[in-house]
Protein backbone atom coordinates (compact mmCIF):
# COMPACT_ATOMS: atom_id res chain seq x y z
CA UNK A 1 0.00 0.00 0.00
CA UNK A 2 1.23 3.27 -0.68
CA UNK A 3 0.98 5.76 2.00
CA UNK A 4 0.13 9.61 0.18
CA UNK A 5 -0.52 11.66 3.29
CA UNK A 6 0.79 11.47 6.32
CA UNK A 7 -0.27 14.06 9.57
CA UNK A 8 1.85 13.91 12.98
CA UNK A 9 1.18 15.32 16.29
CA UNK A 10 -0.51 18.25 14.18
CA UNK A 11 -0.95 21.41 16.16
CA UNK A 12 -2.86 24.06 14.98
CA UNK A 13 -3.12 27.69 16.54
CA UNK A 14 -4.93 31.32 15.93
CA UNK A 15 -2.85 33.89 17.10
CA UNK A 16 -2.16 33.76 21.08
CA UNK A 17 -5.34 31.46 21.31
CA UNK A 18 -5.57 27.98 22.75
CA UNK A 19 -4.54 25.80 20.30
CA UNK A 20 -7.76 25.11 17.92
CA UNK A 21 -6.41 22.06 16.77
CA UNK A 22 -4.17 19.57 19.23
CA UNK A 23 -2.07 16.10 18.25
CA UNK A 24 -4.13 15.83 15.15
CA UNK A 25 -2.73 12.44 13.65
CA UNK A 26 -3.59 10.37 10.12
CA UNK A 27 -2.40 8.70 7.54
CA UNK A 28 -3.98 7.67 4.71
CA UNK A 29 -2.99 5.27 1.65
CA UNK A 30 -3.91 6.07 -2.19
CA UNK A 31 -7.68 5.60 -3.21
CA UNK A 32 -8.90 6.04 1.20
CA UNK A 33 -11.74 8.17 1.82
CA UNK A 34 -11.80 9.37 5.06
CA UNK A 35 -14.80 11.44 7.06
CA UNK A 36 -13.67 13.93 9.33
CA UNK A 37 -16.76 15.09 11.51
CA UNK A 38 -17.53 17.14 14.51
CA UNK A 39 -19.87 20.05 15.05
CA UNK A 40 -19.32 23.64 14.15
CA UNK A 41 -16.09 24.70 15.47
CA UNK A 42 -14.21 21.60 16.32
CA UNK A 43 -11.91 22.11 13.85
CA UNK A 44 -12.19 19.82 11.24
CA UNK A 45 -11.87 22.78 8.26
CA UNK A 46 -8.55 24.16 10.31
CA UNK A 47 -7.32 20.69 9.46
CA UNK A 48 -7.56 20.31 6.01
CA UNK A 49 -7.00 24.09 5.37
CA UNK A 50 -3.41 23.40 6.83
CA UNK A 51 -3.14 20.81 4.44
CA UNK A 52 -3.11 22.97 1.95
CA UNK A 53 -1.36 25.69 3.21
CA UNK A 54 -3.93 27.88 3.50
CA UNK A 55 -4.93 28.94 7.02
CA UNK A 56 -6.84 31.74 7.44
CA UNK A 57 -6.06 35.22 9.02
CA UNK A 58 -3.44 34.26 11.84
CA UNK A 59 -3.65 30.71 12.05
CA UNK A 60 -0.19 28.59 12.22
CA UNK A 61 1.42 25.49 12.60
CA UNK A 62 2.99 25.30 16.03
CA UNK A 63 3.66 21.64 15.70
CA UNK A 64 3.80 18.04 14.09
CA UNK A 65 4.50 17.71 10.85
CA UNK A 66 2.14 17.04 7.29
CA UNK A 67 3.98 14.98 4.68
CA UNK A 68 2.37 14.43 1.25
CA UNK A 69 3.90 11.66 -1.23
CA UNK A 70 6.87 11.36 1.54
CA UNK A 71 8.04 15.30 1.43
CA UNK A 72 6.93 17.49 4.01
CA UNK A 73 4.78 20.17 2.66
CA UNK A 74 5.59 22.57 5.53
CA UNK A 75 8.01 25.86 4.87
CA UNK A 76 7.05 25.68 1.03
CA UNK A 77 7.61 28.64 -1.31
CA UNK A 78 4.56 30.13 -2.54
CA UNK A 79 5.39 28.91 -6.32
CA UNK A 80 5.36 25.53 -5.02
CA UNK A 81 2.72 25.74 -3.36
CA UNK A 82 0.80 27.01 -6.60
CA UNK A 83 1.59 23.73 -8.26
CA UNK A 84 0.58 21.63 -5.36
CA UNK A 85 -3.01 23.30 -4.98
CA UNK A 86 -3.58 23.45 -8.94
CA UNK A 87 -2.94 20.10 -9.55
CA UNK A 88 -2.19 17.53 -7.08
CA UNK A 89 -4.44 18.83 -3.79
CA UNK A 90 -7.44 20.16 -4.95
CA UNK A 91 -10.36 21.50 -2.74
CA UNK A 92 -13.84 21.93 -3.66
CA UNK A 93 -16.25 23.50 -1.23
CA UNK A 94 -19.34 24.14 -0.07
CA UNK A 95 -20.61 26.60 -2.24
CA UNK A 96 -18.42 26.35 -5.13
CA UNK A 97 -21.00 28.79 -7.45
CA UNK A 98 -19.16 31.30 -4.45
CA UNK A 99 -15.34 30.22 -5.89
CA UNK A 100 -16.09 31.15 -9.70
CA UNK A 101 -16.01 34.37 -11.11
CA UNK A 102 -19.57 35.53 -11.12
CA UNK A 103 -19.12 38.10 -14.02
CA UNK A 104 -17.10 35.36 -16.57
CA UNK A 105 -18.51 32.67 -17.93
CA UNK A 106 -17.86 29.16 -16.82
CA UNK A 107 -15.55 28.31 -20.04
CA UNK A 108 -13.20 30.74 -19.94
CA UNK A 109 -12.27 30.72 -16.10
CA UNK A 110 -12.05 26.99 -16.73
CA UNK A 111 -9.94 26.74 -20.00
CA UNK A 112 -7.68 29.28 -17.79
CA UNK A 113 -7.25 27.15 -15.07
CA UNK A 114 -5.94 24.33 -17.10
CA UNK A 115 -3.66 26.61 -19.29
CA UNK A 116 -2.23 27.84 -16.43
CA UNK A 117 -0.81 24.80 -14.96
CA UNK A 118 -0.25 22.82 -18.27
CA UNK A 119 0.99 23.42 -21.46
CA UNK A 120 -2.19 22.62 -23.70
CA UNK A 121 -3.60 24.91 -26.00
CA UNK A 122 -6.88 27.15 -25.46
CA UNK A 123 -8.76 24.50 -27.93
CA UNK A 124 -7.42 21.60 -26.01
CA UNK A 125 -8.23 23.06 -22.61
CA UNK A 126 -11.70 23.29 -24.12
CA UNK A 127 -12.02 20.29 -25.12
CA UNK A 128 -10.33 18.58 -22.02
CA UNK A 129 -12.81 20.83 -19.44
CA UNK A 130 -16.00 19.76 -21.84
CA UNK A 131 -15.07 16.15 -21.58
CA UNK A 132 -14.62 16.47 -17.45
CA UNK A 133 -18.03 17.99 -17.15
CA UNK A 134 -19.50 15.26 -19.03
CA UNK A 135 -17.96 12.84 -16.69
CA UNK A 136 -19.52 14.51 -13.88
CA UNK A 137 -22.87 13.58 -15.73
CA UNK A 138 -23.66 17.62 -16.65
CA UNK A 139 -25.82 17.30 -19.68
CA UNK A 140 -24.99 20.02 -22.75
CA UNK A 141 -20.96 20.67 -21.58
CA UNK A 142 -21.05 23.44 -24.62
CA UNK A 143 -24.02 25.07 -22.93
CA UNK A 144 -22.73 24.88 -19.31
CA UNK A 145 -18.91 26.34 -20.47
CA UNK A 146 -20.89 29.33 -22.39
CA UNK A 147 -23.13 30.13 -19.11
CA UNK A 148 -22.38 32.31 -16.08
CA UNK A 149 -22.68 30.90 -12.86
CA UNK A 150 -25.38 32.27 -11.84
CA UNK A 151 -27.40 30.41 -14.50
CA UNK A 152 -26.34 27.08 -12.91
CA UNK A 153 -28.34 26.03 -10.52
CA UNK A 154 -26.04 24.71 -6.59
CA UNK A 155 -26.04 21.53 -7.37
CA UNK A 156 -24.76 21.77 -10.97
CA UNK A 157 -22.47 24.36 -9.98
CA UNK A 158 -21.22 21.84 -7.42
CA UNK A 159 -20.45 19.31 -10.05
CA UNK A 160 -18.46 22.30 -12.16
CA UNK A 161 -16.44 22.67 -8.75
CA UNK A 162 -15.49 19.01 -8.57
CA UNK A 163 -15.05 18.64 -12.39
CA UNK A 164 -12.21 21.20 -12.38
CA UNK A 165 -11.14 19.73 -9.18
CA UNK A 166 -10.27 16.38 -10.68
CA UNK A 167 -9.34 17.69 -13.91
CA UNK A 168 -5.40 16.60 -13.56
CA UNK A 169 -6.12 13.47 -11.68
CA UNK A 170 -5.52 14.17 -8.39
CA UNK A 171 -3.89 11.99 -6.13
CA UNK A 172 -5.54 13.75 -2.76
CA UNK A 173 -9.05 15.44 -3.30
CA UNK A 174 -9.72 17.41 -0.14
CA UNK A 175 -13.71 18.28 0.27
CA UNK A 176 -15.21 21.09 2.62
CA UNK A 177 -18.79 20.48 3.26
CA UNK A 178 -19.26 19.19 -0.23
CA UNK A 179 -22.86 18.30 -0.01
CA UNK A 180 -23.90 20.69 3.00
CA UNK A 181 -25.64 22.89 1.30
CA UNK A 182 -27.52 21.02 -1.42
CA UNK A 183 -31.01 19.31 -1.16
CA UNK A 184 -31.46 15.89 0.17
CA UNK A 185 -31.87 14.10 -3.79
CA UNK A 186 -28.74 16.52 -4.98
CA UNK A 187 -26.43 15.55 -1.85
CA UNK A 188 -27.26 11.73 -2.89
CA UNK A 189 -26.25 12.19 -6.65
CA UNK A 190 -23.20 14.15 -5.70
CA UNK A 191 -22.00 11.60 -3.10
CA UNK A 192 -22.64 9.04 -5.49
CA UNK A 193 -20.13 10.79 -7.77
CA UNK A 194 -17.78 11.48 -5.42
CA UNK A 195 -17.48 7.58 -4.92
CA UNK A 196 -17.08 6.95 -8.63
CA UNK A 197 -13.95 9.37 -8.64
CA UNK A 198 -12.23 6.61 -6.55
CA UNK A 199 -13.25 3.89 -8.70
CA UNK A 200 -12.46 5.46 -11.63
CA UNK A 201 -8.96 7.62 -10.52
CA UNK A 202 -8.65 5.97 -7.71
CA UNK A 203 -7.89 9.57 -5.86
CA UNK A 204 -7.72 9.57 -1.86
CA UNK A 205 -10.60 11.43 -0.33
CA UNK A 206 -10.51 13.43 2.60
CA UNK A 207 -14.12 14.71 3.79
CA UNK A 208 -15.41 16.66 6.12
CA UNK A 209 -19.01 17.03 6.76
CA UNK A 210 -20.87 17.12 9.83
CA UNK A 211 -23.53 14.96 8.39
CA UNK A 212 -22.49 11.54 9.83
CA UNK A 213 -24.69 9.78 7.60
CA UNK A 214 -22.84 10.97 4.60
CA UNK A 215 -19.38 10.44 6.06
CA UNK A 216 -20.89 6.77 7.13
CA UNK A 217 -21.85 6.26 3.54
CA UNK A 218 -18.79 7.27 1.88
CA UNK A 219 -15.90 6.58 4.17
CA UNK A 220 -13.35 3.55 5.07
CA UNK A 221 -11.98 5.35 8.06
CA UNK A 222 -13.81 7.88 10.16
CA UNK A 223 -12.43 10.55 12.50
CA UNK A 224 -14.91 12.25 14.92
CA UNK A 225 -13.43 15.73 16.09
CA UNK A 226 -14.53 17.89 19.75
CA UNK A 227 -12.93 21.22 20.29
CA UNK A 228 -9.75 20.45 18.77
CA UNK A 229 -9.20 17.07 19.54
CA UNK A 230 -9.54 13.43 18.23
CA UNK A 231 -12.44 11.84 19.94
CA UNK A 232 -12.40 8.78 18.17
CA UNK A 233 -11.07 7.03 15.41
CA UNK A 234 -11.50 4.16 13.45
CA UNK A 235 -12.77 2.14 10.39
CA UNK A 236 -16.34 3.02 9.87
CA UNK A 237 -17.39 0.03 11.83
CA UNK A 238 -15.32 0.80 14.82
CA UNK A 239 -16.13 3.93 15.34
CA UNK A 240 -20.41 4.19 14.37
CA UNK A 241 -21.06 0.66 15.48
CA UNK A 242 -18.67 0.96 18.81
CA UNK A 243 -17.79 4.05 19.70
CA UNK A 244 -15.28 4.66 22.53
CA UNK A 245 -16.28 7.91 23.60
CA UNK A 246 -19.53 9.19 25.06
CA UNK A 247 -19.65 12.36 22.34
CA UNK A 248 -19.46 10.08 20.07
CA UNK A 249 -22.38 7.77 21.12
CA UNK A 250 -24.39 11.12 21.74
CA UNK A 251 -23.80 12.24 18.08
CA UNK A 252 -24.87 9.24 16.55
CA UNK A 253 -28.07 9.50 19.14
CA UNK A 254 -28.88 12.72 17.97
CA UNK A 255 -29.60 12.16 14.79
CA UNK A 256 -33.42 11.90 12.74
CA UNK A 257 -33.68 8.36 11.70
CA UNK A 258 -36.96 7.83 9.51
CA UNK A 259 -38.76 5.98 11.74
CA UNK A 260 -36.87 6.23 14.76
CA UNK A 261 -37.90 7.78 18.33
CA UNK A 262 -40.70 10.51 18.28
CA UNK A 263 -40.92 13.58 20.23
CA UNK A 264 -44.48 13.87 20.39
CA UNK B 1 -63.57 21.46 14.16
CA UNK B 2 -63.42 24.34 16.79
CA UNK B 3 -59.77 23.29 17.12
CA UNK B 4 -58.73 24.38 13.45
CA UNK B 5 -57.13 27.56 13.51
CA UNK B 6 -56.00 28.80 10.41
CA UNK B 7 -56.87 27.18 6.50
CA UNK B 8 -56.03 28.21 3.04
CA UNK B 9 -58.14 27.29 0.78
CA UNK B 10 -56.66 26.60 -2.80
CA UNK B 11 -54.41 29.40 -3.26
CA UNK B 12 -52.30 30.00 -5.82
CA UNK B 13 -49.59 32.55 -6.24
CA UNK B 14 -48.29 33.67 -9.42
CA UNK B 15 -45.37 35.96 -10.07
CA UNK B 16 -44.75 37.67 -13.47
CA UNK B 17 -41.19 37.24 -15.20
CA UNK B 18 -39.32 38.67 -18.17
CA UNK B 19 -40.96 38.02 -21.69
CA UNK B 20 -44.59 37.69 -20.39
CA UNK B 21 -43.93 34.34 -18.78
CA UNK B 22 -45.15 33.74 -15.51
CA UNK B 23 -43.81 32.27 -12.38
CA UNK B 24 -46.28 29.55 -10.82
CA UNK B 25 -44.51 29.78 -6.94
CA UNK B 26 -47.70 27.93 -5.60
CA UNK B 27 -50.17 26.23 -7.32
CA UNK B 28 -53.86 25.26 -5.87
CA UNK B 29 -52.97 24.76 -2.10
CA UNK B 30 -55.24 23.77 0.97
CA UNK B 31 -53.87 22.94 4.20
CA UNK B 32 -55.25 23.10 8.07
CA UNK B 33 -53.57 24.34 10.99
CA UNK B 34 -54.72 23.27 13.84
CA UNK B 35 -54.21 23.92 17.60
CA UNK B 36 -51.46 22.16 19.20
CA UNK B 37 -50.86 20.60 16.31
CA UNK B 38 -47.58 20.95 13.82
CA UNK B 39 -47.84 20.95 10.40
CA UNK B 40 -44.64 19.86 8.66
CA UNK B 41 -43.99 21.08 5.02
CA UNK B 42 -41.41 19.73 3.08
CA UNK B 43 -39.71 20.11 -0.21
CA UNK B 44 -36.35 20.61 -1.86
CA UNK B 45 -34.89 24.76 -2.52
CA UNK B 46 -37.86 26.37 -5.14
CA UNK B 47 -40.51 24.27 -4.28
CA UNK B 48 -42.52 27.33 -2.98
CA UNK B 49 -42.32 26.55 0.96
CA UNK B 50 -41.52 30.02 1.77
CA UNK B 51 -43.77 31.83 -0.63
CA UNK B 52 -46.34 29.81 0.95
CA UNK B 53 -45.52 31.18 4.78
CA UNK B 54 -45.37 34.18 3.40
CA UNK B 55 -48.51 34.19 1.92
CA UNK B 56 -49.62 32.50 5.78
CA UNK B 57 -48.59 35.65 7.33
CA UNK B 58 -49.53 37.91 5.17
CA UNK B 59 -46.43 38.79 3.62
CA UNK B 60 -47.48 38.24 0.22
CA UNK B 61 -51.33 38.28 -1.26
CA UNK B 62 -52.39 35.39 -2.68
CA UNK B 63 -53.06 35.81 -6.72
CA UNK B 64 -56.02 33.60 -6.20
CA UNK B 65 -57.94 31.42 -3.31
CA UNK B 66 -58.60 32.79 0.48
CA UNK B 67 -56.76 32.15 3.91
CA UNK B 68 -59.50 31.57 6.38
CA UNK B 69 -58.26 32.37 10.09
CA UNK B 70 -60.88 31.51 12.74
CA UNK B 71 -63.86 31.25 9.61
CA UNK B 72 -62.83 34.86 8.18
CA UNK B 73 -60.81 35.49 5.14
CA UNK B 74 -57.75 37.30 6.04
CA UNK B 75 -56.79 38.06 2.56
CA UNK B 76 -57.99 41.65 1.71
CA UNK B 77 -57.82 43.32 4.85
CA UNK B 78 -56.11 46.85 5.36
CA UNK B 79 -52.37 47.35 6.41
CA UNK B 80 -53.15 47.99 9.65
CA UNK B 81 -55.59 44.87 10.32
CA UNK B 82 -52.97 42.60 9.09
CA UNK B 83 -50.05 44.29 11.32
CA UNK B 84 -53.01 43.78 14.41
CA UNK B 85 -53.42 40.31 13.12
CA UNK B 86 -49.72 39.14 13.05
CA UNK B 87 -49.65 39.06 16.84
CA UNK B 88 -51.29 35.89 16.65
CA UNK B 89 -49.44 34.52 13.69
CA UNK B 90 -45.30 34.68 14.92
CA UNK B 91 -42.00 33.73 12.85
CA UNK B 92 -38.61 31.98 13.46
CA UNK B 93 -36.43 31.89 10.73
CA UNK B 94 -33.38 30.06 9.90
CA UNK B 95 -30.48 32.44 10.17
CA UNK B 96 -31.46 34.46 14.03
CA UNK B 97 -28.30 36.71 13.60
CA UNK B 98 -29.71 38.07 10.55
CA UNK B 99 -33.11 38.37 11.98
CA UNK B 100 -31.62 40.42 15.00
CA UNK B 101 -30.59 43.85 14.93
CA UNK B 102 -26.39 43.64 16.10
CA UNK B 103 -26.76 46.47 17.88
CA UNK B 104 -29.41 45.75 20.53
CA UNK B 105 -28.98 44.13 23.31
CA UNK B 106 -30.91 40.51 24.10
CA UNK B 107 -33.28 42.78 26.53
CA UNK B 108 -34.12 44.68 23.77
CA UNK B 109 -34.64 42.06 21.01
CA UNK B 110 -37.02 40.12 23.30
CA UNK B 111 -39.07 42.55 24.65
CA UNK B 112 -39.44 44.46 20.98
CA UNK B 113 -42.65 42.39 19.90
CA UNK B 114 -44.52 43.24 23.06
CA UNK B 115 -43.61 46.96 23.08
CA UNK B 116 -44.19 47.28 19.70
CA UNK B 117 -48.18 46.14 20.30
CA UNK B 118 -48.46 48.16 23.28
CA UNK B 119 -48.56 45.43 25.93
CA UNK B 120 -45.50 46.08 27.82
CA UNK B 121 -44.79 49.04 29.80
CA UNK B 122 -40.95 49.91 29.37
CA UNK B 123 -39.83 49.68 33.15
CA UNK B 124 -41.40 45.86 33.39
CA UNK B 125 -39.02 45.25 30.53
CA UNK B 126 -36.36 43.42 32.65
CA UNK B 127 -38.66 41.30 34.33
CA UNK B 128 -40.80 40.07 31.30
CA UNK B 129 -37.42 39.52 29.81
CA UNK B 130 -35.83 37.37 32.20
CA UNK B 131 -39.93 35.55 32.39
CA UNK B 132 -38.75 34.72 29.08
CA UNK B 133 -35.33 33.64 28.72
CA UNK B 134 -36.70 30.89 31.57
CA UNK B 135 -39.42 29.66 29.10
CA UNK B 136 -36.34 28.99 26.68
CA UNK B 137 -34.00 27.46 29.28
CA UNK B 138 -31.40 30.26 29.12
CA UNK B 139 -29.46 31.66 32.07
CA UNK B 140 -30.45 35.31 32.87
CA UNK B 141 -26.29 36.92 32.33
CA UNK B 142 -27.02 36.90 28.58
CA UNK B 143 -30.00 39.50 29.13
CA UNK B 144 -27.30 42.25 28.28
CA UNK B 145 -25.43 40.68 25.67
CA UNK B 146 -25.52 40.96 22.15
CA UNK B 147 -26.55 38.51 19.32
CA UNK B 148 -23.05 38.16 18.21
CA UNK B 149 -21.53 37.24 21.29
CA UNK B 150 -23.93 33.94 22.07
CA UNK B 151 -24.06 30.70 20.55
CA UNK B 152 -26.38 29.73 17.22
CA UNK B 153 -28.28 27.35 19.43
CA UNK B 154 -29.07 30.00 21.99
CA UNK B 155 -29.64 32.67 19.37
CA UNK B 156 -32.27 30.28 17.92
CA UNK B 157 -33.54 30.19 21.28
CA UNK B 158 -34.23 33.70 21.72
CA UNK B 159 -35.61 34.11 18.74
CA UNK B 160 -38.49 31.21 19.61
CA UNK B 161 -38.96 33.15 22.97
CA UNK B 162 -38.94 36.40 20.91
CA UNK B 163 -41.84 34.74 18.58
CA UNK B 164 -43.64 33.19 21.60
CA UNK B 165 -43.46 36.73 23.71
CA UNK B 166 -46.84 38.05 22.26
CA UNK B 167 -48.57 34.60 22.99
CA UNK B 168 -49.14 33.35 19.26
CA UNK B 169 -51.56 30.73 18.12
CA UNK B 170 -49.56 29.94 15.27
CA UNK B 171 -45.44 29.53 15.38
CA UNK B 172 -44.22 29.49 12.11
CA UNK B 173 -40.60 28.06 11.59
CA UNK B 174 -38.74 28.46 8.27
CA UNK B 175 -35.76 26.05 8.66
CA UNK B 176 -35.26 26.69 11.97
CA UNK B 177 -32.66 24.17 12.89
CA UNK B 178 -31.15 23.76 9.26
CA UNK B 179 -28.24 26.44 10.34
CA UNK B 180 -28.01 23.90 13.57
CA UNK B 181 -25.27 21.20 14.36
CA UNK B 182 -27.43 17.77 15.07
CA UNK B 183 -27.42 17.67 18.93
CA UNK B 184 -28.64 21.45 19.17
CA UNK B 185 -30.99 20.45 16.59
CA UNK B 186 -32.30 17.91 19.00
CA UNK B 187 -32.73 20.21 22.19
CA UNK B 188 -34.30 22.58 20.38
CA UNK B 189 -36.73 21.02 18.53
CA UNK B 190 -37.12 19.30 22.57
CA UNK B 191 -37.65 22.69 23.28
CA UNK B 192 -40.56 23.33 20.67
CA UNK B 193 -42.11 20.34 21.66
CA UNK B 194 -42.69 21.34 25.19
CA UNK B 195 -43.72 24.60 24.78
CA UNK B 196 -45.81 23.30 21.88
CA UNK B 197 -47.83 21.10 24.57
CA UNK B 198 -47.65 23.30 27.10
CA UNK B 199 -49.47 26.21 25.20
CA UNK B 200 -51.28 24.84 22.45
CA UNK B 201 -49.42 26.36 20.12
CA UNK B 202 -50.18 25.15 16.43
CA UNK B 203 -46.66 24.74 14.59
CA UNK B 204 -45.98 24.65 10.78
CA UNK B 205 -42.23 23.84 10.40
CA UNK B 206 -40.84 24.11 6.92
CA UNK B 207 -37.95 21.85 6.29
CA UNK B 208 -35.77 19.98 4.06
CA UNK B 209 -34.91 16.97 6.19
CA UNK B 210 -37.79 14.50 6.08
CA UNK B 211 -36.28 12.17 9.08
CA UNK B 212 -36.29 15.41 11.25
CA UNK B 213 -39.89 16.52 10.72
CA UNK B 214 -40.99 12.67 10.52
CA UNK B 215 -40.15 13.02 14.23
CA UNK B 216 -42.49 15.41 15.90
CA UNK B 217 -44.95 16.44 12.87
CA UNK B 218 -48.73 15.17 13.36
CA UNK B 219 -48.99 16.19 9.73
CA UNK B 220 -46.37 16.43 7.01
CA UNK B 221 -47.17 17.98 3.18
CA UNK B 222 -44.70 17.57 0.97
CA UNK B 223 -44.61 19.80 -1.61
CA UNK B 224 -42.74 19.60 -5.27
CA UNK B 225 -42.91 22.47 -7.75
CA UNK B 226 -45.20 24.34 -6.07
CA UNK B 227 -47.62 21.49 -5.68
CA UNK B 228 -48.51 19.59 -2.92
CA UNK B 229 -47.78 15.84 -3.90
CA UNK B 230 -48.74 14.53 -0.74
CA UNK B 231 -50.21 15.06 3.23
CA UNK B 232 -49.99 12.28 5.49
CA UNK B 233 -49.81 11.90 9.16
CA UNK B 234 -45.70 12.10 10.77
CA UNK B 235 -45.84 8.25 12.08
CA UNK B 236 -46.78 7.10 8.90
CA UNK B 237 -44.16 8.35 6.36
CA UNK B 238 -41.66 5.97 6.36
CA UNK B 239 -44.47 3.39 5.88
CA UNK B 240 -47.34 4.35 4.23
CA UNK B 241 -46.29 7.44 1.69
CA UNK B 242 -47.29 6.84 -1.78
CA UNK B 243 -46.25 9.68 -3.71
CA UNK B 244 -43.07 8.44 -5.56
CA UNK B 245 -41.52 12.30 -4.98
CA UNK B 246 -41.61 11.13 -0.97
CA UNK B 247 -40.30 7.96 -1.77
CA UNK B 248 -37.47 9.05 -2.95
CA UNK B 249 -37.40 12.02 -0.66
CA UNK B 250 -37.07 8.90 1.44
CA UNK B 251 -34.29 7.27 -0.51
CA UNK B 252 -31.88 9.98 -0.35
CA UNK B 253 -31.25 10.19 3.09
CA UNK B 254 -27.92 9.01 4.46
CA UNK B 255 -28.19 7.40 7.52
CA UNK B 256 -25.28 6.03 10.04
CA UNK B 257 -26.76 2.05 9.92
CA UNK B 258 -26.43 2.09 6.65
CA UNK B 259 -24.27 -0.79 5.10
CA UNK B 260 -21.85 0.86 2.84
CA UNK B 261 -22.74 -1.55 -0.03
CA UNK B 262 -26.40 -0.47 0.09
CA UNK B 263 -27.50 1.28 -3.46
CA UNK B 264 -28.42 4.82 -2.54
CA UNK B 265 -30.94 5.71 -5.19
CA UNK B 266 -30.53 9.25 -6.54
CA UNK B 267 -33.17 10.90 -8.72
CA UNK B 268 -32.02 11.70 -12.32
CA UNK B 269 -31.74 15.37 -13.45
CA UNK B 270 -32.81 17.95 -12.24
CA UNK B 271 -35.95 19.83 -11.08
CA UNK B 272 -37.63 21.37 -14.09
CA UNK B 273 -37.85 25.31 -13.94
CA UNK B 274 -40.66 26.64 -12.36
CA UNK B 275 -41.10 28.83 -15.02
CA UNK B 276 -42.16 26.07 -17.05
CA UNK B 277 -43.46 23.53 -15.42
CA UNK B 278 -44.37 20.60 -17.14
CA UNK B 279 -47.84 19.85 -18.33
CA UNK B 280 -49.67 16.81 -16.35
CA UNK B 281 -48.07 15.70 -13.15
CA UNK B 282 -45.08 17.88 -12.34
CA UNK B 283 -42.79 15.07 -11.30
CA UNK B 284 -43.27 12.80 -14.35
CA UNK B 285 -40.41 13.41 -16.02
CA UNK B 286 -38.38 12.36 -13.15
CA UNK B 287 -40.43 9.45 -12.08
CA UNK B 288 -39.11 5.64 -12.74
CA UNK B 289 -42.39 4.53 -13.19
CA UNK B 290 -44.61 7.43 -15.29
CA UNK B 291 -46.75 6.40 -17.66
CA UNK B 292 -48.17 8.29 -21.15
CA UNK B 293 -51.42 9.43 -18.61
CA UNK B 294 -49.05 11.26 -16.41
CA UNK B 295 -47.52 13.53 -19.04
CA UNK B 296 -50.82 14.55 -20.48
CA UNK B 297 -53.34 14.99 -16.96
CA UNK B 298 -52.10 16.61 -13.75
CA UNK B 299 -53.08 14.27 -11.15
CA UNK B 300 -55.35 15.77 -8.06
CA UNK B 301 -54.66 14.58 -4.73
CA UNK B 302 -57.26 11.67 -3.46
CA UNK B 303 -57.69 9.87 -0.52
CA UNK B 304 -56.21 6.99 0.86
CA UNK B 305 -57.18 7.00 4.35
CA UNK B 306 -58.21 9.23 7.32
CA UNK B 307 -55.75 11.95 6.64
CA UNK B 308 -53.80 10.73 4.07
CA UNK B 309 -53.56 12.35 0.51
CA UNK B 310 -51.09 11.70 -2.61
CA UNK B 311 -51.73 13.30 -6.22
CA UNK B 312 -50.62 10.53 -8.26
CA UNK B 313 -52.23 8.37 -11.18
CA UNK B 314 -50.37 5.15 -10.42
CA UNK B 315 -51.75 4.74 -7.35
CA UNK B 316 -55.21 4.65 -8.80
CA UNK B 317 -53.94 2.09 -10.67
CA UNK B 318 -52.41 -0.38 -7.96
CA UNK B 319 -54.66 -0.14 -5.14
CA UNK B 320 -54.79 -3.18 -4.30
CA UNK B 321 -50.41 -3.02 -4.75
CA UNK B 322 -48.85 -3.10 -1.27
CA UNK B 323 -47.43 1.03 -0.83
CA UNK B 324 -44.04 0.42 -1.38
CA UNK B 325 -44.55 -0.27 -4.73
CA UNK B 326 -46.46 2.54 -5.75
Amino acid sequence: MVIILEIKNLTIQYGQQDASVENFNLTMEKGEIVGIVGESGSGKTTVIRAIIGALAGTGQITGGDIRFDRCSVLGKSNEDWRKLRGTKIPMIFQDCGGTLNPIRKIGRQYVEYICIHSSMSKQEAWEKACNMLTKMRLPYAGNIMNSYPHQLSGGMCQRVGIAMAMTFEPELLLADEPTSALDVTTQAQIVKEMMELRDRFNTAIIIVTHNLGVASYMSDHIVVMQHGKVVDQGSKGEVLVHPSSEYTKQLILAIPKMGGSRFV
Amino acid sequence: MSDLIMETRNIIKKYPASGGRVLTACNNISLQIYKGKTLGIVGESGCGKSTLVRMLIQLENPTAGEILYHGSNITDLRRKEKWLLRQNMQMVFQDPAASFNPKMKIIDILTEPLLNYKRLKRRQKAEKAKELLEMVELPEDILYRYPHSISGGQRQRISIARALSLEPEILICDEATSALDVSVQKTIIELLVKLQKQKQIGIVFICHDLALIQSFAHQIAVMYLGNIVETLPGEQVSKNSRHPYTRALLESVFTVTMDGSEEIAALDSEVPSPLDIPPGCPFHNRCSSASRLCGDKRPELEKIETGHEAACHLYKFNKEASPLQC
